[in-house]
Parts: structure tokens; sequence; C-alpha cells
């Protein structure tokens, strides 16, 4: 294997040597090479072999934790749905300027009328809402509602149209008048049953640029027909939208030229139009609801119009954007500042606590026989192999208010009836069942460093005077601090990501920010917040984990 | 995602016809629904007599209700959906047909006429809460109560404002670990007028006064947040009262013999149903019909009531339902004497707010 | 060491018999006395019945009679418990009675100090055995959980509680239901033979996978060492919530969510780190001379892997595999996430019975699990000692 080249070199090393001495000039293995490039290539060599043997499990890695890792923690900053969903809202408002407390124009609410309605069609429009809840209450319902009554503005151009020519309500005349004719006969030729995919809806040459907001809403119209209904759009009446659009072509634009498909409606449609009854946007959406002319919405889409928002992260640490940079959230709904203090304070109680209890275990397994250190190692172990839920009802079982500890103390007359101690849905309990958890991973690690620390040590330092006491904590104590060290990090790491158990023991003082995510993961759906206090967590750990490597050593952890 | 579809729908066209319309629905199905006695009352009424009736089908059974609406959206987002029937509340069903996630279905097309002759829409009628909802049952929220900790010579409790007397009624309170129904039962018992709850709650200062009047018992109280856990607490006596699903209460006193009992007042009604997922093969879609129309029509929906106390959501089934049974259920006249409508729009918008706040005070 | 040396035993005098062993009595005496209304009451009585016990059989029937005295103080006890406390009080007698049986010899005659270093003070004897019964304390506090899971397990009733009737020890607060419910349900059994596939084959996949890898990072020149360590370290270390959630979203875009696949994939992720730290472990103690010498006599290299290096690392590998198993086989946030209803593994089963329905079931499950825990660990116990013997090294 590798090291037979390795143990080889030395070899030719000294041989090389003692012809170098004889002959001055670059030093040759056996081959005639130099020494130099030899050495290194049975280096490489090596370490190409051992990257071989780590490589699969390497990439295992990386694909399947590693890359769900990155792509959850991605999400922190993602915020592309805003611009999705509104993209010409977002585009025109990017010019607005929230600070002189005027409204934004009539050509952004013209955008967000047809960026809304495209999204209510596709239904995407309450998913929009329910993000922007998250930074504004009200959005849900305010883009729920928007969706129901938006055609109340198409309506007002879609009854003239229609009054003046009934075929403004029929799916053939606008397929003919905006659609590819070779499209049409395609479309017509193919047959439902068969099988075969649908031709996709092309526009009529030179459409878009004569009726360009007709030619693009009605593309949309055919596109969500085609794919999300799987209908035909020749047999389906287009979006109140489409009439909107027309009705801003027509008024827009001449049309005198045109002499395509369906020319003899559109150019009666084009004289009529002037005479048309409108509304303009702005009033329109203020009539869809009121809260279109607040000026704090305008603020909160404009504030999150970005592909990339520092939005979670601010939220995670209590604070949020405002127009003038993030502040401080009020103090009522500061959560996460606190949640994030008493993680850290419960880990180290419970590092503390594991210390404690863990030392003079390990001491004892360290010093009595083998045989019995490893049959006390089996009830070490056997916790630890039971089930996690299992361990947490047991603590619920005993540390209730009736329960077994409680029943125990008050059965010996120790408290009364009355006065049963408190002893779970607190810290308290949430740190009796953790350090009962974790302290394997205490005694385990300081196990294996103290077997090391030979007992002769002891002995030899209290023949020469030392009490018990100077001889443990001068001698002793100091060769188990590496054991300490490695438990207290691993247990603290795996004390702070802890889900279930405080969840099921720790009441309301004692549970963790991990709760808090999977809140947000299962209920509120808020997976950028849970993302973004998700990073936070594991940037601690990873802190943790690198401090652990620096003094221990990620290669001295031991289990068993 | 719309690749995906194409694909998942192509290769249920080719295996419709590979089959050679020998079936056009699908053998298996997967149910959501909450697990327990609740499922269990599911299965002995709908799923297993439909196999009987089908032994080709097979039905699995994901006990994932809880988290239903985070799974659909991520599976939307993967494009494979994997489920064929989600039982979940109103809230989510109106989440999840908002989101585009939950199918819209035409009642008279999908569902069974009643067995009295109206029509579907008539007969489950404004319980049908969204487009997309297929109502099995109403149920409420409300208190339980251990009989042997009534303090003596006080009547037992009764009324919703008793939960908060510390005072006439002293020992723990078993709450849910959520602002929904507490904050309303805590403006109720603050004195805010019952149809001016939504009103104050809108407010900072409203919220602020319900946390407030909650202050009052906060020492006092457990909160839960699984549904086995007001049972298990009122039955280890760590709690006096409790609020939880009546169907779980029923359990603990006619089932497991404990001294317990309801306290009707303010119980808050609310429906639990099926959505079917968006976006399903044609094959699957088609055998989740069939099952739908089974599963809800008058009687199906009656039997349910024989194995859990909660109230059938067709009115033609009302009076199928069992004499014994009709006094656990929450829709009796005499259970439903004050009674709280859930208001699901409001939550809607002030569920994230009003959580922040709540979940900011109780770590306090 | 302290085999060799030889302690002499002999016979305490009265003056320190008869105090010991009556404080001992007194602070017995202290709880049955509050468990009886009087606290002081039970120390004196306790205190001065132990000491006159302690007479009687030290002084008047001598250790030549031990084995009569003890039994009498057994009956004694029995019968006081009894008389107090019905059944319950019956087992607490007799514990007590054994205890104090045993604990009256132990100190009148000596006995404590046969297996210490004659050299000891008497203080230094009292600290060796408080600081024992400190360590059997913390024991207790490790195992009591299972204790308590045990007997609720055969509970009659449904929920997680120690009724009156377990109490008195009536046979009707007693039944094998939940037992039986387990081995009767589908749910449950479906669940099991979820577990028992998901999980060896997670295992299989992280030890062939790990030991491999092992074996490459314990060559002497690796590049990036550190880093490839960390990364393959990482899914012990980052909080499981995240690991969920990632796996969650990521699986379910490739497709992989809901299906055996995805949850052995994930399963066996977790699983890595612990086989890594085994075998790196083992490997440090590996003497390389070995391979080399293999080589030497023209085996190749798979040859010299299977027949020289992997018996003497297949400890570390069998317990590595035993950490990747009980991981997967004990791990719930994952698995919520990851997998579905077809996927449903025994913690699985039990989180949604904690949460929807409270059946001691659960408990019935987990004390079958933990016969099973006791079964593996004592397998890697006999291997442990096989392969230090194997090794040479002093089975101790």
């Amino acid at each position: 294997m590798s090291d037979a080249t390795a143990g080889a070199a030395p070899g030719h090393k000294k041989a090389s040597a003692a012809k170098a001495a004889e002959k001055p000039g670059p030093m040759v293995d056996a081959e005639g090479r130099p020494l130099k490039e030899s050495l290194n290539r049975s280096l490489r060599l090596q370490k190409m072999r051992a990257l071989m043997l780590i490589a699969p499990l390497l990439i295992f890695v990386l694909l399947t934790f590693i890359a769900p890792i990155a792509d959850m923690l991605f999400r922190s900053v993602q915020n592309g749905i805003v611009s999705e969903t509104l993209p010409r809202t977002t585009h025109r408002l990017a010019d607005w300027d929230a600070t002189t407390g005027d409204l934004p124009d009539e050509a952004v609410y013209e955008g967000l009328y047809y960026d809304l309605f495209i999204a209510a069609e596709r239904k995407l429009h309450t998913r929009l809402g329910s993000r922007l809840n998250y930074e504004m209450t009200g959005m849900s319902s305010l883009f729920r509602q928007s969706g129901r009554s938006l055609d109340d503005i198409g309506d007002v151009y879609f009854d003239q149209f229609k009054d003046l020519d009934p075929n403004w309500d029929e799916a053939m005349p606008w397929a003919e008048l905006l659609g590819d004719p070779e499209w049409i006969a395609e479309m017509q030729a193919w047959d439902e049953d068969s099988g075969e995919t649908m031709p996709t809806f092309e526009l009529a040459d030179g459409i878009s640029d004569l009726l360009p907001l007709t030619a693009e809403t009605y593309s949309a119209f055919a596109d969500y027909v085609q794919s999300e209904d799987g209908d035909s759009p020749l047999q389906e009446e287009p979006w109140v939208l489409v009439h909107t659009a027309l009705y801003q072509d027509l008024m827009a634009k001449d049309v005198s030229g045109y002499n395509g498909p369906q020319a003899a409606m559109l150019k009666a449609a084009d004289a009529a139009v002037g005479g048309f009854e409108s509304v303009t946007f702005k009033d329109g959406m203020e009539g869809v609801d009121g809260d279109w002319l607040d000026h704090p919405t305008w603020e909160t889409i404009q504030m999150y119009s970005p592909e990339f928002t520092n939005g979670y992260f601010l939220n995670a640490v209590d604070m949020q954007k405002t127009p003038d940079g993030p502040a401080m959230r009020d103090d009522d709904q500061r959560i996460y500042g606190l949640l994030f203090k008493r993680t850290m304070f419960m880990s180290l109680m419970i590092t503390g606590s594991c210390i404690l209890l863990g030392y003079p275990i390990a001491w004892l397994l360290s010093n009595v026989r083998v045989r019995t250190a490893n049959l006390l190692l089996i009830l070490v172990l056997l916790p630890f192999w039971t089930s996690l839920l299992v361990r947490t009802s047991a603590w619920k079982v005993m540390l209730q208010q009736q329960g077994v500890i409680n029943d125990v103390l008050v059965w010996l007359g120790l408290i009364a009836d009355d006065s049963r101690l408190v002893m779970i849905n607190n810290q308290f309990g949430t740190i009796v069942a953790m350090t009962h958890i974790l302290l394997p991973f205490m005694i385990l690690p300081l196990y294996s460093v103290m077997q090391t620390i030979p007992p002769t040590y002891l002995r030899a330092a209290k023949s020469l005077g030392a009490t018990n006491w100077t001889a443990f904590w001068r001698v002793y104590f100091p060769q188990s601090v590496p054991g300490i060290g490695a438990g207290s990090i691993l247990v603290f790491i795996l004390s702070i990501g802890y889900y279930i158990t405080p969840e099921i023991v720790g009441g309301t003082t004692g549970t963790f920010i991990s709760n808090r995510i999977a809140y947000h993961i299962s209920s509120s759906l808020n997976w950028g917040l849970a993302a973004a206090l998700g990073t936070i967590l594991l940037a601690l750990v990873l802190g943790l984990y690198y401090a652990y490597d620096k003094i221990v050593g990620i290669d001295n952890v031991k289990l068993g | 995602m719309n690749f995906t579809k194409t694909l998942l729908a192509t290769t249920a066209l080719t295996v419709v016809a590979g089959g050679a319309f020998a079936q056009e629905m699908a053998n298996s199905m997967t149910i959501v629904s909450w697990g327990g006695a609740y499922q269990n009352s599911q299965q002995k009424a709908y799923s297993e007599p439909y196999v009987a009736m089908h032994p080709e089908v097979s039905v699995t059974w994901d006990e994932s209700s809880n988290e239903a609406v985070a799974k659909l959206r991520a599976m939307n987002e993967a494009g494979n959906i994997t489920w064929d029937l989600v039982d979940v509340v109103a809230a989510d069903a109106i989440r999840l047909c908002d989101e585009g996630l939950a199918m819209e279905y035409d009642p008279e097309e999908l569902l069974a006429p009643g067995d009295d002759g109206s029509s579907a829409a008539d007969d489950f009628g404004d319980l049908i809460v969204s487009d997309c909802y297929i109502p099995q049952i109403v149920y409420s929220t409300t208190f339980g109560y251990r009989t042997d900790m009534v303090p003596e010579g006080v009547e037992p409790p009764s009324q919703i404002c008793d939960v908060f007397d510390l005072d006439k009624y002293p020992g723990k309170r078993a709450l849910e670990k959520r602002p929904i129904n507490n904050m309303e039962w805590a403006l109720l018992c603050d004195g805010v007028a019952k149809d001016e709850v939504y009103d104050v709650l809108e407010t900072a200062a409203g919220q602020d006064q319900a946390l407030a009047k909650l202050d009052t018992i906060k020492d006092s109280v457990i909160w839960w947040s699984a549904g086995a856990d007001t049972p298990q607490l009122l039955a280890d006596g760590e709690v006096f009262m409790g609020s939880t699903y009546n169907g779980r209460l029923y359990s603990v006193i006619e089932e497991q013999n404990q001294p317990v009992a309801m306290m009707w007042d303010a119980q808050v009604f609310d429906l639990d149903g099926w959505i079917i997922p968006t976006g399903l093969p044609e094959d699957r879609l088609a055998r989740v019909k069939d099952f739908v129309k089974y599963a809800t029509d008058t009687k199906r929906l009656a039997d349910q009531a024989n194995y859990i106390s909660y109230g059938p959501a067709r009115a033609s089934s009302a009076p199928l339902v069992p004499e014994d049974m009709k006094q656990h259920m929450p829709t009796d006249p005499a259970n439903a004497e004050n009674t709280f409508l859930y208001n699901y729009s409001f939550w809607a918008d002030y569920r994230d707010d009003i959580d922040a706040k709540f979940q900011s005070w109780l770590a306090q | 060491m302290s085999d060799v040396i030889l302690t002499d035993i002999k016979k305490k005098p009265l003056s320190f018999t008869l105090p010991v062993v009556g404080a001992a009595g007194a602070f017995a005496g202290l709880f049955v006395g509050t468990a009886q209304g009087s606290g002081l009451l039970g120390i004196v009585i306790g205190g001065l019945l132990l000491a006159a016990i302690a007479y009687l059989v030290i002084e008047v029937l001598n250790h030549t009679q031990e084995r009569k005295a003890k039994y009498g103080i057994l009956a004694l006890f029995l019968l006081a418990g009894y008389l107090f406390g019905g059944l319950p009080g019956l087992v607490v007698g007799g514990l007590f009675g054994w205890f104090f049986s045993w604990f009256v010899y132990w100190v009148g005659e000596g006995r404590y100090r046969a297996k210490l270093p004659p050299y000891l003070t008497s203080g230094q004897v009292l600290w060796h055995f408080s600081f024992r019964v400190l360590c059997g304390a913390i024991f207790v506090f490790l195992i009591t959980p299972i204790l308590v899971v045990m007997p609720l397990s055969f509970n009659a009733e449904n929920f997680f509680t120690f009724t009156p009737e377990m109490l008195h020890f009536d046979p009707a607060g007693y039944s094998l239901r939940h037992y039986r419910n387990f081995f009767n349900s589908n749910e449950w059994q479906s669940a099991l033979k979820n577990s028992l596939m998901i999980a060896p084959a997670a295992t299989i996949l992280s030890v062939s996978f790990g030991t491999l890898a092992a074996i490459g990072l314990s060559q002497p020149h690796v590049p990036f060492r550190r880093a490839i360590m960390a990364i393959l370290i990482s899914p012990m270390i980052v909080p499981l919530i995240i690991s969920a959630a990632g796996m969650y979203f990521f699986y379910s875009r490739i497709g992989l969510q809901g299906t055996y696949l995805g949850v052995i994939l994930a399963h066996a992720a977790l699983g890595i780190p612990f086989v890594i730290i085994t075998v790196t472990a083992t490997l440090v103690g590996f003497d390389r001379s070995l391979t080399r010498a293999a080589a030497n006599m023209g085996a190749n290299p798979v040859t010299t892997f299977f027949r020289v290096q992997m018996p003497l690392i297949l400890p570390g590998v069998i317990s590595g595999g035993l950490f990747a198993f009980i991981t997967s086989f004990d791990e719930v946030v994952v698995v919520l996430f990851v997998g579905s209803a077809n996927q449903q593994t025994l913690p699985w089963q039990m989180f949604t019975g904690l949460r929807e329905q409270i059946s001691p079931t659960i408990l019935a499950v987990a004390t079958i699990l933990v016969g099973v825990s006791i079964c593996l660990l004592t397998v890697v116990e006999i291997l442990r000692r096989r392969s230090e013997r194997l090794r040479g090294m002093s089975p101790g």
C-alpha cells in the first residue's frame, strides 16, 4: 500500500546520499530520476490515494447533507417572490421616493393592476399577501380581497366593448386578432384525446407593435389557459384584463393601417373608444380596497422589492426595516434576543450540571477494574440507547406535580400535599431532562481522557506530602481538563440545537430557539425567518465547533 | 414545475392507455389525517366500508394533518404531490385554497345529494366556508374540569369566566399555546361584548387588554400544544380545568371513566374536513372523487358520530345520529346555549402579528 | 493494585459499631417517622432499634450465627413493614431489612476495609465510601427514567399515571394489553418493519462509506484534512431541526421526499460522524507495519484490507455501526420531515402517539427496546473483550 512507497523512499535517500558523497550533482533514485521529483511523485500518489478513499463519502455528505443545508440557509435572504409576482409594479416603484409622503403615480397603479390580475388568475397573489403580512399586518387580506374584486376595473371596459360588438366577448375573434394564423390552424387540427401536447400559443406578426399591451396580456392569458387549465384559447374568452389593455392601446395608438383578421371590428372599436367611460387605475384600486391609497402599504412593497433582503435577519434579531433604515421592534414584540440568551444560558447550565455529575462517574470508571468499569459503562450507555421520546416522557411522569418524585416526597412527609414542588414546564424541568439525556456525551470523552492519566501520579504526589485535595487539584485535575473541554463543548453544541425535549418539558420559560424555528417551519410557514434564525444558530454552533477543533482537535472525540 | 406536471400527466395518460380501459382509477390512496381516536373514527366509518366494497383499493393513512400546509407547499414547490386527500381545519383549508394548493370543486358534481333530497350545497349550507373545502364535522374547543377538585361548598364551574377566577376555583388550568381562542375568552371575561371582540382585538390596546387579562392567571397555566396533552393532564390531576377539543373530553369521560365533566360555555366552533390537493394525476383524482362522494354522504357522516362525539356537517345527517351520542355533540341545543364563532379572516390577517406578541408575552 | 495488599479484617469495637449503625437507623427512621407523622420519634426509635439489633447480632449472636441472624432481621423488618403499610410497606420493609442485615455485619465485623489499602486513614475510608454512594446516586439518576417506564408499561389504564391500584400491587392495576396492542396493531407492526428496514440500510451505507473514508483520513498525508473532517462531522454538529428542514426542502425538490431512499440517505448522513469518529480512533492505535508486512509477502491491497486491517479495526467499525444504527433507529425529527406515511418508523409512531393519543403502548415498545439495547450492549462488550484478547491487551 501507500506505506510501502513511503517506507522505501528514505532507503533510497540513504543510498543516493552515499552516491552524492562520491560525485556531486542532483540526487537521483534507482530509476535515475531526480530524488526530489521522485519523492514529490510518491507524495502526490499518496495524497491522491487518500483522497480517493475519502471522495465517495465526501461527495455523499456534500450531496445529502451540505447541499440541503446551504439551500435552506439561502432562503433567509431570498425575496424574489415580490418582484416575480409584481414585476411591473416593483420596476416602476423603484423611482418612487417614499419620504415625500406622496402616493405613487398612476403608472405604478397601472402596473399593479396588471400584475395583480395575472397573479390572481394564477393564484399567486395570496402567497405574496402572506409573505408581506409578515412585515405588515393586513397585507394578507388586502391581497386576498383585491384578488376577488379586481374584475370591477376591467368590467368597465369589458361592458362597453361588449355593448359595441358582442364579438368582443367571444373566444375566436380574439384568437384570430392576436394569434398567429398558422398556430390557429395547428390548434384546430389538434386532437385533445390524442395525448399530444397542445401547440404553444404564438402571437401574430406585427401585432405586438400595434397593440403592445393587448398582445402582452393576451399571451399571458393564452399561456395560463394552456398550461394551467389544459384548455384551448380558441374556446376560452380572454380575461377582462385584455379588454382594459385594448382600451389603453387604442387610446394611445393609431390602428388605421391595420388590415389583418378582424380589422373591421378593431377599427370600429378604435373609433368608439374616445367616447368610452373610463376610470383611472388609482381610483379603480381605491375602489377595490382603500388600503391601496395607504402610504405604509407602498413603503412596505417598495422596501421588499429587491430580490434579496436582509429583512429576515433583522427580524431574527428583533429589528425591522423602516424607511429610515433598520430599527428595533416594539418592546412587546421582541422575543428572539431573549430566546437566544435563554438558549445560551440554559445550555451553559446543562453543560455545568453534566460536568458536575459526569466527573465523579468518569473518575469512578477509570479507577475500578476494567471489567467492572465496562459493566458500569453499560449503565451509562443504556439510557443513551433508549428512545429520546420515551426518556423525555418518563421525566414528565417523574417531575410533574402529581408525579413520582412529588408523590414520594409527600409520602415521606417532607412536603405538604398542597405545596407540591413545581419541577416541570419550566427551566428546571428542561435542565434536568436534558442533563440526563446529554450526560453520556460528557462521561465518554472524560472517561477516555482519564483512562490515560496514570494513577501513580496521584500516589506519588501524596507520598511527597500533598494532601488529598492538593494532590487532586494540582496533579490530577489539570490532566483531566482536556476531557472536560471535549465533553463540555460536545454537550453545549448538542444542547443548543435541542428541540423535542424542551418542547415536551419546557413549558413557556424552558424552550429554546429551535422550538421557534420549528414553529416557523411547520405552523407560521415563515420559512425565510426560520432560515435566518437557523443561520444565526448555525453560525454560533460552527464558532463553537471551531473552538473545539482548536482546543481538543476533532480527532480526539471518543465514543465508548 | 410545469415540466414535472406535464411529465406526470403524460405518465398518467400512458398508464391509463396502457391499461386498456381496465382501470381508470388508481388503486392506492394516501389519506392524511390527525391520528388518534379521530382518525380511527374515519377509518371505521369511511375507509373500511369503502375498501370492503372495493377490495382492490389500498388506503394508507398519514398522520400529518398538523403540518399539512407546510408539507403541501413544499410538495407543490417540488411538483410532486404524494397525498390524495387531506383532512384539515377550516382555517388551513382557506389558506390552501387561497394559495392554489387545494382544488376547487363543484358541490353538486362531487358530493352526493342529501338522503332527504336536498342538494349537496344546501345540505352542507354555510359550512362550505371555502370553494375547496369539503366539511365533515363540526367540533368545538371547550373546557373540561376535574369534578373531584371542585372546592367544597362551591358550585362546579359553568361559566367561561370561571377559568379566570382563581379565588373561587384555585388550581392549574391548561390552555393552548397559541393566541387563538385564548385572546377571545380573555376579552369576553374582561367585559367586552361578544360581537365586539374582534373589533377590540384589532387594536394594539385591545391586544394588550387581552394579554393583561391572561396575565392574571399566567402563573397557574400549563400550556399545551398537542391534542393529547389536556386529557393526560386532567387524568393526572395536574390541572383543575383545561381547554381541548370536545371529542377528547368525551373519550376521557365516557371511555376512560375519569372524574371529569364538560363546561360548554363559550365553546368555540370550528370545522374539520377534506381538501383535494391540486395537480393530482387523473387516475388518482378519479379514485379520490369516488371515495369522497361515498365518504361524505348522509349515511357515512352520521356513522362517524358512532365513534366520536363530533357533529356531522350535513344537516340531513343530524337525525341519524344515535340518541345517546346526541347529548355529547357540541351542536346539541343544550350544549350550544352560548357559543362563539371563530373569525377566519381576522386570524388570517392578525395571526402573525398577535402571535409575535403572544409568544413574547409567554416568554417573559 | 489493592488485590495484592491484604488488609487485616478485625471486629470493630462496640463504641464504633453501635453509633454508626444507630445513625443509619436514625436516618431511615426519619423517613418512616415523617411518613407516619412524627419525624423526631422516628429518629429516636430508628436509632435505638438499630443500635439494639447491632448489639444483639454482633455481641450476643456473633458471626457464627450470621445466616440465622440475617434471616431474623429480614423477617422483623418484613413484619414491621407489613403492619405499617400493608403490601407496599412489606416491599419497603423487605428492602430495609435486606440492607440492614448486611450493613450491621459489614460495619460491625470491619468488612468494609477488606478491599482498601491498609494505610488509609478513617477519614479517607469515609470519603471513599461517600464517594461510592454519590456515584451510586448518579447512576440511579441515569437509569431511573428507564425504571419508571417499565412498570408503567404494564399499566391497565390508558394514561401515563401510576394508579392507586398499581401502588397497592393490586393485580387489577396491571395488564399486558399494551404489549398485545403493540403486537396486534398494524401501525406499530409496519412501523417496526420500516424501522428494521431503514436503520440497517442506513447503517450499511454509513459504515461502508465511513470506514473507507476513515482509512483515507488516517493516511499520513491528506490535503485539507481539517476541512474534510469538519464537513464529515457536521451532521452531528448541525442542530437537527436545521438539517431536517434543509433536507425536507431539498429532497422535495429532487423527488426524494417521502421515499425510502430519501429517509435512508438522510439517516446515513446522520450516522456518518459516529462511524468516522470510532473508526479513526481505532486506526490511531493501528500498527502500520502490519500492512507493509502483508504487502511485502505479496498480498494485494484488497486482500491486505480484508485479511489484515479489517479484522483489527472491526471492533471500531462495529461500535460505529451500532451508533449509526441507534441514530437511525431513534431518530424522529428528520424522518418526520423527510418521510411520509409509508416510511413511518417506530420513533415517528411514538411521536404521533405522544401528540395525538397518549397510550402506554409507547412505553411497552420502549421496554422492549431497552431489552434489545441491553442485548446489543452486551454484544459490544463481548466483542470488545475479544478484540482486546486478539490484540494481546490485558482483558483486565
